[in-house]
């Protein structure tokens, strides 16, 4: 057990499966970042922000592929590639450039396997940074998941800590099914302890990171860490919370929310992504289907405003979940009493 | 040309195979018994089998949406075919794809592809493989002149070229994507987008089989030795409308009737094989007996096939969920 960054998980995720198993390859813009330069240094950027870095020298270019700047080719050509023998991990660098190639996700590599009757399989992992809280404004900063949860035929696993990234990101290249695997890229400094072996954490198994009576939080990615320490200070409060990491939104583990809304009765759903049909959306609609009667409170979302995501460092503040506001929504559910009928 | 004898006969059966499936596909569809869209490949029979005739089982094509040829051209039977088209369980997709996404990855058979210009980037990634794997196979990429103005396709002719990978894009130039003609769609030409992107530019005369076999070999040869992809340009004409129910009114009155009349791919090829005395008459009209026996025996099979079952509906999305 190591202190690991959130970026060194990744990258020793990807060493070690890459040494594993000689069918794992990675390929994106600038995956090792220096081919062609006039430096004569062939990884010299090791992935725009150096996740990848090593990875070259050590696999050499036939299995870290840089392409060109061209989505649509590169990530068809790696579903292309997984359904024909190799185990593809295209980087994506911002998960906004799907706009670019979401053809090649979307219709292709998620479809195959129902289109085609069960006989294609598409060991396909796509990596991509999301989220705001950089000022990389409204290109560089959206939190897209819901749009590949939406997708039948992918899995989406939105890591919240690097312990978290490396054993789904080891789970999502060994899982024979189109994964889409979104690092917040506000993270990539976090740091904390990671196993040095290899492991897997199974992708639709929630975590709960806080055990508490009186209220449920679910948070997805870097919200998890918000929740907790929204958890944190509310406990001093006499309010405890159950904080529920669900790993993955597809398959999301229905289930563990389920069990504990009933026993909490209250529910808070922190999501990053804009908030027309986003995962708070779909787990709100989840529970007052499946658990309507144990609620003591109406369902509270945290999520941005619908708007692009603002430049300005005033303006993305505002923008993004905090813990006050993750604060103030658990005081306000924690508070409400169902009014008395007269 | 020296063409060994199995080779011409495998191939007449197979050119035969298509048009005999797609004209009945054209009688059957007006039945209104066929769900969904068919596209039909007639008139372009020699395009796809003179192509396929160079490929084994373990080289990759990727198809279009008038993807029935190439199937047939790669291998996969008529009867699990033709029940998928009929949306049927003993279908080819279990009934899950329909004409447009009829695959069958285990004869190389990457999927005939409902988004135009689809299956030129998987093309690069199967191409990757056979490089990666080195098995020393190719990767072949049909598309249309329609397709050949999508940015995907565009890509991946650069991105082929960039990987140098063992890649052909076949443009199957039929002068029509849907209904607008090519002379207005596509800009340039086709030898000049292979310039463009570093690779060789071969083109033949798709309504000859000879012509494209001839030439096909050539640009496969140039991949499967390693030296990057090729693109082959056919000349060719559908016989068809863009679907079925499409009334060509974009095409003069006699268009058609003048290739079925002048430009009949299995008729060229007889004249031929007959006058070099390569084959007899009476050994291509066994083959045209056997063939129409073989597509009355999937029809029939077909419309008696079992449906798919409910619980169908929820399998195979995912390996494991």
């Amino acid at each position: 057990m190591t202190k690991k960054s959130f970026r060194q998980a990744i990258n020793e995720a990807l060493r070690q499966e890459m040494q594993r198993d000689p069918r794992v390859i990675l390929m994106g813009e600038d995956v090792a970042g220096g081919r062609g330069g006039t430096s004569g240094v062939k990884d010299a950027w090791g992935g725009v922000l150096g996740v990848t870095k090593g990875l070259l020298t050590e696999f050499g270019e036939d299995r870290v592929l840089d392409t060109p700047i061209s989505e649509a080719s590169y990530i068809g050509a790696a579903a292309g590639a997984a359904a024909t023998g190799l185990r593809p991990v295209a980087e994506l660098m911002f998960v906004d450039f799907v706009g670019c190639c979401l053809d090649q996700i979307m219709n292709q590599a998620a479809k195959f396997r129902y289109m085609f009757g069960g006989k294609a399989r598409t060991p396909l992992v796509i990596r991509a940074m999301y989220g705001a809280g950089f000022n990389a404004a409204a290109q560089h900063s959206q939190a897209l998941y819901p749009l590949f949860t939406h997708i039948p035929g992918l899995k989406v696993v939105v890591p919240s800590s690097p312990y978290e990234a490396k054993g789904l990101l080891i789970e999502a290249i060994r899982d024979d099914d189109p994964v889409i695997f979104l690092e917040n890229k506000v993270m990539y400094d976090d740091e904390e302890d990671v196993p040095d072996d290899p492991y897997t954490i199974p992708f639709g198994e929630a975590n709960l990171t806080r055990e508490g009576d009186d209220v449920t939080i679910v948070a997805f990615g870097r919200m998890v860490n918000f929740a907790n320490q929204a958890a944190d200070r509310l406990e001093k409060d006499g309010i405890s919370c159950t904080v529920i990491d669900p790993r993955t939104t597809s398959p999301l583990d229905a289930a563990t929310i389920l069990d504990c809304v009933n026993e909490t009765g209250r529910l808070v759903i922190v999501d990053e992504s804009s908030p027309r049909c986003n995962m708070a959306t779909d787990v709100a609609a989840l529970v007052a289907e499946e658990a309507f009667d144990a609620l003591k409170a109406p369902i509270r979302r945290v999520t941005p405003p619908h708007t692009p995501v603002p430049f300005a460092t005033v303006l993305e503040k505002l923008y993004v979940p905090d813990v006050e506001k993750i604060e103030a929504a658990v005081r306000s559910v924690a508070a409400y009493r169902v009014k008395e009928e007269a | 040309m020296q063409i060994a004898r199995d080779i011409l006969t495998r191939s007449y059966r197979s050119m035969r195979t298509i048009r005999d499936f797609e004209e009945r596909l054209h009688v059957e569809f007006a039945t209104g018994d066929i769900p969904g869209f068919v596209h039909l490949y007639c008139g372009e029979e020699a395009s796809g089998v003179g192509v396929c005739a160079h490929l084994t089982d373990t080289d990759t094509i990727a198809s279009t949406h008038r993807g029935h040829g190439h199937c047939i051209a790669k291998g996969v039977g008529v009867d699990g075919m033709m029940a998928e088209i009929y949306g049927r369980r003993s279908g080819v997709c279990r009934g899950k794809g329909g004409s447009m996404h009829i695959a069958d990855l285990s004869l190389g058979m990457l999927g005939a592809n409902g988004i135009v210009g689809g299956g030129p980037p998987l093309i690069c990634g199967a191409a990757l493989s056979h490089k990666t794997l080195k098995d020393g196979a190719v990767a072949v990429a049909f598309y249309g002149d329609g397709a050949s103005n999508e940015g995907s396709t565009l890509e991946s002719l650069n991105l082929a070229s960039v990987w140098k990978v063992p890649a052909v894009f076949v443009v199957e130039d039929n002068g029509y994507g849907e209904a607008t003609g090519a002379s207005y769609a596509v800009a340039g030409n086709q030898k000049d987008r292979a310039a463009g992107f570093g690779m060789p530019y071969f083109e033949c005369d798709g309504n000859d089989f000879f012509s494209v076999y001839e030439t096909a070999g050539e640009a496969i040869e140039h991949a499967r030795k390693g030296n990057g992809p090729a693109m082959l340009h056919v000349h060719l004409a559908r016989w068809y409308g863009h679907f079925e129910g499409d009334a060509m009114t974009y095409r003069a009155a006699d268009e058609v009737a003048k290739l079925r009349a002048e430009h009949d791919c299995l008729v060229n090829f007889r004249r031929k094989v007959v006058g070099a005395g390569l084959l007899e008459d009476s050994d291509l009209d066994t083959i045209d007996t056997a063939v129409k026996d073989e597509i009355e025996a999937a029809v029939v099979a077909a419309r008696k096939a079992p449906l798919p079952e409910d619980a169908d509906l929820m399998k195979d999305v995912y390996v494991s969920y």
